[in-house]
């Protein structure tokens, strides 16, 4: 969390953290930040009305826009920015619909702030295409079948994506690990399997 | 078939809309078989498909809809004076509201409640609508509205609702209507002729369908006519379902369902969120967007019935069905919709002495709505393990006992013979493959690990039909645009048809494009369910290219001056067969090139009148039970089916795991929690509900399709699919942990709590 880019140079913290701080409450706070401690000073309170600047890196490009400190990040890809790839399908960090690479790792866009997730970079679906090219992932899930619906799938290649930049070879049982965050109504998990298995074998051969 | 048909396919009898040239059926294919990617796969994994929760007008507002938090309650008064002068909220709508005051129905038209109905009868009941500048201030805003409730006593069990003090749900009490009975023979005397009877009480519960997009509708006005942007997997459905509610014609109503993040049923109807955002719009001039939250799509989209089945079944010592005695209750919650189970126990199995009772009741809870082969995975689950105990009593191999008891007619009325029934080879091809009796050989027991293996059979109920029309357009340059009417609600239709186009017409697979699920600019399709999309449509969209295609022949027999019949189509190229010499491009005929295109009109040939159609299957898997923990792996599914012929193996095999993986959900993590002392539900989250994920799944998945056309039904040879998927495969796991541990699982969820449970009072018992 402390050696993150800040693609704005802007030092960290500042308006966004008091911003954020000082309206959406003490419980969230804690949830999203562990920066509220006893004893520490209550910072002043804002109203959820107010609006704050933040400076968002998707996808290689830099987004600068106003954001009540409790929009999510979710919200603010689809709601404010139109990347509608990234997909809501719980809003409450349970179905990984909306999973997108914050810093490499998957996330669930619907659990970021907005706020929180400045300095940091975001890759969400779209973010893997090069051109119109799919990614790697994106084409073994093409090649296997790896959807039906098609709904949860952003957010299964996002996962797929992170987890094979941490494990290049993942065997059986790590592919399940890795992937049980995001469901899939349509079951089609056997087939998910297999394009993580494709994909892991492509990328190693440069693909 | 009428009384044997689904409860939610309307009473209207299917007609085929026209006459037309109806092709014979394929000899050989070359495309359609085949493994074919599908054909918006792209969109779907670049993130470019625009869904209806993706859709954004200019001047869009955001709705947000407020519900009643009681299982049963009168609403008294609603004050929404704060929440109207809220920032950013142009429009609170309640039931007395201009225009608002409508009634309320179910999908066969029976009008059972309100738009907005003063008394809710269970938790989640719509109460007011508001639309916002934004989706978090309607959100606010519903939560400035000030509610006063007559909360009443409610029953959400469904023995309890029986029982005459029960608080009564609608006027003239909870039992609805006449159980429905089918009956056969004397159960007495079949009874009395029978060596071995088993005899047992089983139990399913409520699910929930829970589709990973949720539920919601963008609605737009031009004037009197009325846009919809909705998730649903019949727009023709939505249209006459608005159009009626909305006092409309049809025509002034368009739905457009592009992209859909999956229904298994529950998107079978218009939702009243789709009104409210018709509404609305209308008041503000404005485009609205209504989504539900995910909570209250567990609540009030729908769900799968739990049942509760007493089967009691008689055999001869040779293995002779004598009688069925089977007993159904379950509950559609507080409105109308099926709730039954008892089709596979009258009809699967030949017996002459079959009684079935299915008893619904009213309870204070959401709604059900079919889902994924309604009734089927429920009654298999007690059908198809009183068959193996069966099979246990009788020393006998299950697979054996069900083969020897294959119905080959419909035990019904007239005795119709099936078009086609393959189960024998779905049971015998599929325990070859699976290796069954190696299988069963197999040394069992690890210490507390123990393996076993179960099989479970069925059919499906229906097998699609009339009415569908599919036009084919051919342009010039022979590229082709196909226009159908039928959602692809992630099933593959797309691809399918777009098969079907190429085969019959020698076109590549990527140079058709398709325009479908519109009511404005496509053809009229029946909604996308019952496993009947492939059998209902495909013989049109083979229809309309071969109508194509007839009249390229006809060009070309003119431009090449030979008889029609010497003439052969491939690779968009026309041959005579008996002079080499003689062919032509489809581009470059003359008369094509003067009209621009050809088209094509294709419709559904009427079914065979005297016969009836069904798809069967059987799905046989293998468990591993921690009898230290009370977990139960699946190590090995297989399912083979008799769905006719086999359209795209690909998305085929997608198809039967994916149902494969939704009945583990019945058998093993799924279950609607009401609380008793509430009456609501205690788990609508994902957290809580359980929804299968990677992590419970088999390690391995086999497809054992059995590819034998049936051109008695249709053109394509083509059954359903969807639905026999996951109707045998909680009855399978049933089977399987029995086999491994002896102990009969009659109450699903086969979870580790009721597991650990059942294996400590097994050792007590011992």
């Amino acid at each position: 969390m402390n050696e993150k880019k800040d693609p704005t140079q802007r030092p960290r913290g500042g308006v966004t953290r008091r911003g954020f701080l000082g309206s959406v409450g003490a419980g969230a706070v804690v949830a999203a930040t562990g920066v509220a401690r006893p004893g520490e000073a209550i910072p002043e309170i804002t109203s959820p009305e107010e609006m704050v600047r933040v400076a968002l890196m998707i996808n290689g490009r830099l987004h600068r826009l106003l954001v009540e400190p409790r929009w999510t990040l979710l919200f603010v890809l689809r709601e404010r920015l139109a990347i509608t790839g990234t997909k809501a399908g719980c809003e409450r960090g349970e179905c990984g619909s909306c999973t997108v690479l914050i810093d490499g790792q998957p996330r669930y866009a619907c659990m970021t702030l907005a706020v929180e997730a400045e300095g940091t970079e975001i890759t969400t679906v779209e973010g893997l295409l090069d051109g119109e090219e799919l990614g790697t992932v994106q084409k073994a899930f093409v090649e296997e079948d790896a959807f039906q619906c098609g709904y949860c799938t952003p957010g299964q290649v996002m996962a797929a994506e992170g987890l094979l930049r941490i494990n290049p070879s993942p065997s059986f049982d790590e592919i399940r690990c890795g992937m049980s965050g995001n469901l899939c109504r349509c079951g089609t998990y056997p087939h998910i399997v297999n394009a993580v298995t494709t994909a892991a074998e492509n990328k190693k051969g440069g693909q | 078939m009428d009384k044997e048909s689904p409860y939610w396919i309307d009473g209207s009898v299917p007609e085929t809309p026209g006459t037309g040239e109806y092709p014979d059926p394929w000899k050989k294919t070359t495309i359609v078989g085949t493994r074919v990617p599908r054909v918006d796969a792209y969109e779907r994994v670049s993130g470019t498909a625009v869904y209806p929760h993706d859709v954004s007008l200019p001047e869009m507002l955001h709705g947000a809809i407020l519900r009643c938090p009681h299982a049963h309650a009168n609403v008294l008064k609603i004050d929404t004076s704060k929440a109207e002068k809220m920032p950013g909220v142009l429009a609170v709508l309640t039931g007395e509201s201009p225009g608002a005051d409508m009634p309320w129905y179910s999908r066969r038209g029976q009008f059972t409640s309100k738009l907005f109905d003063t008394r809710c009868r269970h938790e989640g009941e719509e109460i007011a609508v508001v639309a916002a500048e934004t989706p978090l201030q309607a959100v606010d805003a519903i939560r400035a509205i000030e509610v006063e409730y007559e909360v009443l006593p409610f029953v959400v069990d469904d023995e309890a609702a029986l029982e005459p003090s029960a608080p009564a749900i609608h006027e003239g009490g909870n039992i609805i209507g006449e159980p429905s009975v089918r009956e056969r023979g004397d159960l007495a005397a079949g009874f009395a002729e029978a060596d071995v009877v088993v005899e047992r009480t089983y139990s399913t519960k409520c699910e929930i369908h829970a589709p990973m997009e949720p539920h919601g509708s963008v609605a737009k006005w031009d004037g009197n006519r009325l846009t919809i942007w909705d998730t649903t997997q019949g727009v023709y459905s939505v249209q006459e379902g608005l159009a009626r509610a909305m006092s409309l014609p049809l025509a002034n109503v368009r739905v457009i369902g592009h992209y859909m993040g999956g229904g298994f049923g529950s998107k079978l109807e218009v939702g009243k969120y789709t009104v409210y955002a018709a509404l609305m719009a209308k008041t503000t001039g404005r485009p609205v967007k209504i989504f539900m939250p995910r909570e209250d799509c567990f609540l009030a989209t729908g769900n799968r019935p739990g049942n509760k089945m007493t089967v009691k079944i008689g055999a001869k010592k040779d293995g002779t069905l004598t009688a069925i005695d089977y007993k159904s209750l379950g509950s559609p919650g507080a409105y109308p919709a099926g709730a039954g189970s008892g089709s596979l126990a009258a009809y699967l199995y030949t017996c002459a002495n079959v009684r079935t009772e299915d008893t619904t009741v009213y309870t204070n809870a959401g709604k059900a709505r079919p889902m994924r082969a309604p009734g089927f995975p429920q009654g298999a689950w007690a059908l198809e393990q009183a068959m193996d105990e069966l099979a246990q009593k009788l020393d006998v191999d299950p697979i054996e006992l069900r083969l020897q008891n294959i119905a080959t007619e419909l035990q019904a009325e007239e005795n119709r013979p099936y078009t086609s029934n393959q189960l024998a080879e779905c049971l015998r091809k599929g325990a070859a493959e699976f290796g069954w009796d190696e299988a069963r050989k197999r040394v069992q027991s690890d210490g507390h690990l123990r393996r076993g293996v179960g099989v479970a059979a069925c059919f499906w109920g229906y097998g699609g039909g009339p009415p569908s029309t599919v036009i084919v357009k051919l342009f010039s340059d022979g590229s082709v645009n196909l226009n159908m009417g039928a959602s692809d609600i992630g099933t593959g239709t797309k691809t399918w048809a777009a098969m079907i186009v190429a085969e019959e017409l020698g076109v590549a697979v990527n140079q058709i494009q398709i325009e479908h699920a519109d009511t404005a600019t496509t053809q009229y399709a029946t909604s996308s369910g019952g496993s009947k999309t492939v059998p209902s449509d495909s013989p049109a969209v083979r229809a309309a290219a071969y109508a194509v295609k007839v009249q390229l022949m006809r060009m070309a027999a003119e431009q090449l001056e030979v008889d029609v019949s010497d003439l052969e189509l491939r690779d968009l190229k026309i041959s005579s067969q008996s002079d080499s010499e003689k062919s032509i491009e489809v581009t470059g005929l003359e008369k094509l090139g003067r009209q621009g295109l050809v088209i094509g009109t294709g419709y559904r040939d009427p079914n065979p009148e005297d016969k009836i159609t069904f798809p069967f299957a059987a799905q046989f898997c293998e468990v591993e039970v921690n009898t230290h923990t009370g977990e139960v792996r699946l190590l090995h599914f297989l399912g083979a089916h008799d769905s006719g012929r086999v359209l795209n193996r690909l998305t085929y095999d997608n198809q039967v795991f994916g149902g494969i993986v939704m009945g583990v959900g019945l058998g093993m993590t799924e279950e609607r929690v009401l609380d008793r002392q509430t009456g609501k539900m205690a788990n609508a989250n994902f957290h809580d509900y359980k929804v299968p994920t990677m992590k419970d799944i088999a390690v391995e998945h086999s497809c054992v399709p059995i590819d034998i056309p049936d051109n008695e039904f249709n053109t394509t040879g083509t059954k359903g699919l969807g639905e026999p998927a996951t109707i045998p495969t909680a009855a399978a796991i049933a089977n399987a942990v029995y086999d491994a541990i002896g102990i009969r699982v009659t109450d699903s969820p086969i979870n580790p709590v009721q597991m650990a449970r059942l294996i400590a009072e097994q050792r007590k018992e011992a």
